[in-house]
């Protein structure tokens, strides 16, 4: 049977890990990536996600430093996001050892890259990351770290980036984000029912009820976790633990 | 034989070969990346990776000879290690694309229907079939990294070595004497895959 997967994903600026407790404001670092990502590993994670935030051009090229040496001692998926402008910065986190590229500002900005990278490189290495916002009663699409309004409706939004060639949608309530009330359940559901490629849920968990809601309320295939697993209040092993006694299937 | 046994993955602009090598070097194998048919030959050991479309990975297969060169080395019987689109190329007919594959094993490879999503991306637990040296030492229901759209039909039931359920059965490892193939990434499903590049590199020792 397949099972639902749990994901931390760490925020990466110049090569080390930081997590913010409000959307995109950073806090001080928190440690190594890839002492992270083995760590993570070991509890039983079933993917990682690197979140690139450095700003500076010079940093880019630790985070393919870092995907490289990440690669090289853990084995399970691993997805980059941050930064990736173009086809070629996919083939670079590709290439130095990444399984998935997320992209977000670059595709609302450029839904034709879905299909670049997609025809490129496979539906499965692309994930579009799409940052959402309640407002006026629907959700909106916000870019470039949460700062720009893109003037996309969300769940229209997904079915596009679907229909272009996205392999995977990874949905952040960004009114949820940082909060640990748990995730935006009713966004969840809505894109979930209109698309047929895996959602992964992200913004908002604090706790293994918030992942195992995201599955059984919301039908998501997978979780993101940052904070809880981060500040080491629940392991990934106690979260899936967690999960299974309320049915959800997990890897354990 | 003593030395390290050196094992040739086809590198026919497939992606990400970084964790295939990875995963052989740490199984005691040495590895060559290679985009020339010819070395091949002087390989103990053959993986043929595989991510993206199945009619472009023919079509550079074919022009650069390996689609020939892979025929001739699994003639002789030679250990050849096909993972998700590579294994998928073992057969012949193919509706991705559509195009035909190596024509390694009777059957073919059709795209997943019915009401599951597609791809099949994440773990799934393996049920196995027989034996196969590729299980050796693995836990029955261990679980597995897949992430695919098409899957195969093998002609002959007694070539699937284990099966996942995603509603409905999806052949997950296939075997014909040394040639063996994973519809899953063994270099993404942590120890376990880990383990079942150790068995592949102990088939290629015992050749």
């Amino acid at each position: 049977m397949l099972t639902k997967r749990v994901i931390p994903c760490m925020d990466v600026r110049d090569g080390k890990v930081v997590k913010n407790l409000r959307y995109f404001t950073a806090l001080p670092d928190a440690g190594d990536p890839v002492t992270l990502a083995r760590a993570y590993n070991e509890q039983g994670a079933d993917e990682l996600i690197y979140l690139d935030i450095t700003a500076s051009v010079e940093g880019r090229g630790l985070i393919l430093e870092l995907v490289s040496r990440t690669a090289d001692e853990v084995f399970i998926p691993l997805t980059v996001a941050g930064g990736i402008r173009n086809v070629g910065d996919m083939q670079s986190v590709l290439h130095a050892g990444a399984d998935k590229t997320g992209i977000n500002t670059s595709a609302a900005t450029n839904p034709g890259l879905i299909t670049e990278g997609a025809e490129r490189f496979g539906s499965q290495c692309i994930v579009v990351a799409i940052d959402a916002k309640r407002e006026d009663g629907d959700w909106w699409v916000y870019t470039h770290g949460g700062r720009k309004p893109a003037s996309r409706r969300a769940v229209e939004w997904a079915r596009e980036a679907q229909e272009r060639g996205a392999g995977e949608l990874l949905v952040t309530s960004m009114d949820r984000d940082g909060t640990g009330e748990g995730y935006d359940l009713e966004l969840l559901d809505r894109i979930c029912a209109t698309v047929s490629v895996p959602v992964i849920a992200s913004g908002g968990a604090a706790t293994p009820d918030h992942l195992a809601d995201a599955v059984e309320q919301a039908g998501a295939d997978a979780v993101l976790a940052a904070s809880m697993f981060h500040y080491g209040h629940f392991t990934v092993g106690e979260a899936k633990r967690s999960m299974r006694e309320r049915g959800v299937p997990v890897r354990l | 034989m003593t030395r390290q046994p050196l094992i040739a993955v086809v590198d026919y602009g497939a992606g990400n070969l970084h964790s295939v090598r990875r995963a052989l070097e740490k199984a005691g194998a040495s590895v060559l990346l290679t985009s020339e048919p010819a070395d091949l030959d002087a390989a103990d050991g053959l993986v043929l990776p595989g991510v993206g479309s199945a009619s472009a990975a023919m079509e550079r297969l074919n022009s650069r000879g390996f689609a020939d060169a892979l025929r001739d080395q699994v003639g002789r019987g030679k250990p050849l290690l096909g993972v998700c689109l590579g294994m998928q190329l073992f057969y012949g007919a193919n509706e991705e694309g559509p195009t035909t594959g190596l024509g390694l094993l009777d059957g073919e490879v059709r795209r997943m229907r019915g009401d599951r999503k597609v791809p099949h991306m994440g773990w799934n637990s393996l049920d196995a079939r027989g034996e196969s040296p590729l299980l050796e030492g693995i836990n029955e229901g261990s679980h597995a990294y897949f992430v695919h759209s098409y899957q195969v039909m093998p002609a002959s039931p007694e070539e699937v070595r284990a099966t996942c359920d995603y509603q409905g059965e999806v052949v997950a490892i296939v075997q014909k004497g040394s040639l063996v193939g994973t519809q899953f990434h063994p270099e993404k499903s942590g120890d376990v895959g880990l383990k079942m590049y150790e068995n592949f590199v102990g088939m290629v020792r015992a050749w």
